[in-house]
């Protein structure tokens, strides 16, 4: 059996780290947010050969259309602007055809009122909250204790910080945008996070049924001696079908894919570092008030 | 002999299975399809089992219509709403896309309606079409002021309307062969058009759509059988248009576009074939890991994830579920933990081997150790699936598509993960592991 609650305070000082990396580029940079929260319109035309952005540039000035975002990756090209309305789209496609003697295909193009993105950022955090709230509730009962739901908890706020913070830093690094793709993978985060503990909890719960002995901090460790591998194991899974994703998929899910990573790993690692240190504390005081 | 019927029906169910998740152009080639037409238990079993996909990974278009609820009276708004809708569905009918959804939003006090069109390509006459409120009306001239030395005629509303359209249809000048509208109305619009020619003989009679002169011809005679046409000068696409927006009835409210999203079907095609390569490859070194630390376990649980797989896609099919990104990244998700499931029973049956237990006993405790877990932490993911999905439609939560494409992946891969986890590995070990165990 590994003793591996001694070393709590390196696993809550990587934590604080990590969080606080991802705090400080939140504050400092915040984040791109996607025209879903924020309003435009995003344009991604493919060119049937190479164009120079200078020209385009000059045609968006004629057009009096103020480009926000403008990439060129050899035939296509991606342009976010403030919203269109559809007359100026379409001249916009016109003149490009016209000046550059090109035939466009359309790929993408996406106009949001700038009304819309707050009220899908607050539905989502309601969303959220009830969430957890469920999960409270369902491991209070299954569990008989509060203290083991509110450990799992905890573990998931940790992890949402985790995954928050990181992706301003992709905001930041690669222009990630927080989108509705991003929500959702924070959401999976959290239902990630909470299965992995619960394994963990359930060979804990397990044992103060079946050994007499009444010492958490025994039980945590064994619990985890014993679900060490199996966590490790399940999380390759996962990774390797993550990874082959983030190398080979599309490229309109690739932050959502490399966000769902960031959750996976920090799900993996907040269930035995974060969650069952937590407990420990927590069953122990319990015990100690008791006393 | 047990054990014999245990073989026969789980291969009875892959082969059920794999049938259904047929891709169509097999099925075509063997012409097969017509296999389904059968009756199971009095339920008439006939359909036609292809894969959906959303919007993102088909192309296609989704709108979302802002309605402007201000000249509507509240206690007539649920009803304007929901005849605005129809509306709209009757008009986007026309243009042929496979299953559109047509749906009606509240969000604190805005109303909405939003529109998906997959596989569409000119958005532009869709949204006009769509929001076209189609106000079709009949004016006469007057002369209000007399005393004027040359008087001008004004136009003034006759009181008859589209409302008073029975059916309006296209049909071709019999002379020039151009196409045009033709109005027949109902027994009050008739009596009214009637009445309407015959004091207007010699004088000409407007036709306004939307407040939009098409035209206006010198009336003949009174005409009392209740017929009329729209000559205008349309092309055989336009003269249809009109129709459909006469026919659908005009717009109770008036419509903004807020948001619209277009996906060439290029991108989407692109996104599926790269990410399904992805997730075969991301699937196959699942399993030669599982198999590579398991070993002949390992070799079970990727029969069983197969299996898995199989059967989630066919669920898939059969419901159908509109398969969009999110909702692959929920069935990813729910993949890798259908493979926990699987390690969790294993490291518990090792465990009990390690015990000293026999292999039948071990097997059985194994199970029963690892199935509260497995409860528990899948019981948990059900309840935000269940949240996420919002199936109530209430309106502080999550309303949108994405969101709930995701959940909807989840809770069916992590509810089909029980079922294989549990009866489809168990039946594996007991076919497979104990001859040579």
């Amino acid at each position: 059996m590994v003793n591996f609650l001694k070393y709590r305070l390196i696993y809550f000082l990587i934590s604080l780290l990590v969080i606080g990396a991802g705090l400080f580029s939140v504050f400092k940079w915040s984040y791109c947010y996607s025209i879903d929260f924020v309003g435009g319109s995003n344009l991604e035309y493919r060119f049937d050969k190479i164009v120079a952005e200078k020209s385009i540039n000059k045609i968006l000035q004629n057009n009096k259309i103020q480009s926000v975002y403008l990439e060129i990756k050899n035939q296509n090209l991606s342009l976010r602007t403030k919203p269109l309305e559809q007359v100026q789209e379409n001249n916009l496609k016109n003149s490009l055809e016209k000046n550059l003697k090109v035939k466009i295909t359309v790929l993408k193009s996406e106009t949001v009122g700038p009304t819309l993105g707050r009220e899908t950022m607050i539905k989502t955090g309601v969303a959220s909250i009830l969430a957890i709230l469920g999960i409270l509730i369902y491991m209070s009962f299954a569990f008989k204790g509060f203290n083991y739901a509110m450990a799992a908890i905890l573990a998931i706020v940790h992890d949402l910080l985790v995954v928050i913070g990181c992706y301003s830093l992709l905001s930041h690094f690669y222009q990630a945008e927080v989108d509705t793709m991003f929500v959702t993978a924070v959401l999976t985060t959290m239902s990630f996070s909470v299965h992995d503990t619960i394994v963990i909890f359930d060979k804990i719960r397990e044992y103060f049924q079946t050994e007499g002995k009444e010492d958490i901090e025994y039980f945590a460790n064994k619990a985890l001696t014993e679900t060490m591998v199996r966590s490790l194991n399940n999380s390759m899974t996962i990774v390797f079908m993550l990874l082959s994703l983030t190398l080979l998929g599309g490229t309109s899910i690739r932050f959502f894919i490399i966000t769902l990573l960031v959750g996976t790993i920090t799900g993996t690692y907040s269930s035995p570092f974060i969650a069952t240190p937590i407990l420990v504390w927590l069953e122990k005081r319990k015990k100690q008030k008791v006393n | 002999m047990t054990k014999f019927f245990k073989i026969i029906f789980l291969l009875f169910i892959i082969t059920v299975i794999i049938w259904i998740d047929l891709p169509e152009t097999i099925r075509n080639k063997y012409n097969i399809t017509s296999l389904l037409d059968f009756s199971l238990f009095g339920l008439r079993i006939k359909k036609d089992f292809k894969t959906s996909l959303g919007l993102d990974l088909k192309g296609g278009s989704h709108l979302v219509f802002e309605a402007d609820t201000k000249k509507v009276k509240p206690e007539d708004l649920q009803d304007a709403l929901s005849s605005a809708r129809d509306i709209i569905e009757k008009r986007v009918n026309f243009f042929g896309v496979s299953e559109p959804t047509v749906q009606n939003l509240k969000s604190g006090s805005n109303y909405r309606i939003s529109v998906d069109l997959p596989g569409i390509e000119k958005v532009d006459e869709a949204i006009a079409l769509i929001g076209r409120t189609a106000q079709l009306s009949f004016r006469e001239e007057k002369i209000i002021d007399d005393k004027v030395a040359s008087p001008t005629p004004v136009l003034v509303e006759t009181g008859l309307t589209g409302k008073h359209v029975k059916k309006a249809s296209v049909d071709f000048n019999q002379q020039d062969g151009k196409p045009r509208v033709a109005l027949s109305f109902n027994s009050e619009g008739a009596k009214k058009f009637g009445d309407i020619t015959k004091r207007n003989v010699g004088k000409r009679l407007a036709i306004v759509v939307d407040n939009f002169l098409v035209e206006a011809p010198t009336v003949q005679q009174a005409i009392i059988d209740g017929s009329a046409v729209i000559t205008g000068n349309f092309t055989v696409d336009e003269a249809k248009k009109l129709a459909i927006a006469i026919n659908s009835g005009a717009l109770p409210l008036s419509i903004k576009l807020v948001e619209q999203k277009n996906i060439g079907p290029t991108l989407g095609a692109d996104e599926v074939k790269k990410s399904v390569y992805a997730g075969v490859i991301g699937l196959i070194a699942v399993l030669l890991f599982m198999i590579i630390y398991y070993g002949r376990l390992g070799m079970i649980a990727s029969l069983a994830l197969i299996i898995y797989g199989l059967i989630s896609f066919a669920i898939f099919r059969i419901i159908p579920v509109v398969l969009t990104l999110p909702g692959v990244a929920g069935f990813i998700l729910s993949i890798g933990m259908a493979v926990d499931s699987n390690i969790l029973i294993f490291e518990r049956i090792k465990e009990e081997l390690r015990k000293g237990k026999e292999f039948n006993i071990a097997v059985k405790l194994g199970f029963g150790r690892a199935i509260d877990a497995i409860k528990d932490a899948n019981i948990t993911t059900l309840t935000v699936a269940f949240i996420l999905f919002n199936p109530l439609n209430w309106e502080f939560l999550p309303q949108f598509g994405m969101v709930r494409g995701f959940a909807l992946t989840l809770a069916i891969g992590v509810a089909t993960s029980l079922f294989t986890g549990v009866v489809i590995t168990k039946r594996l070990i007991e076919i497979f592991y104990k001859k040579n165990g």
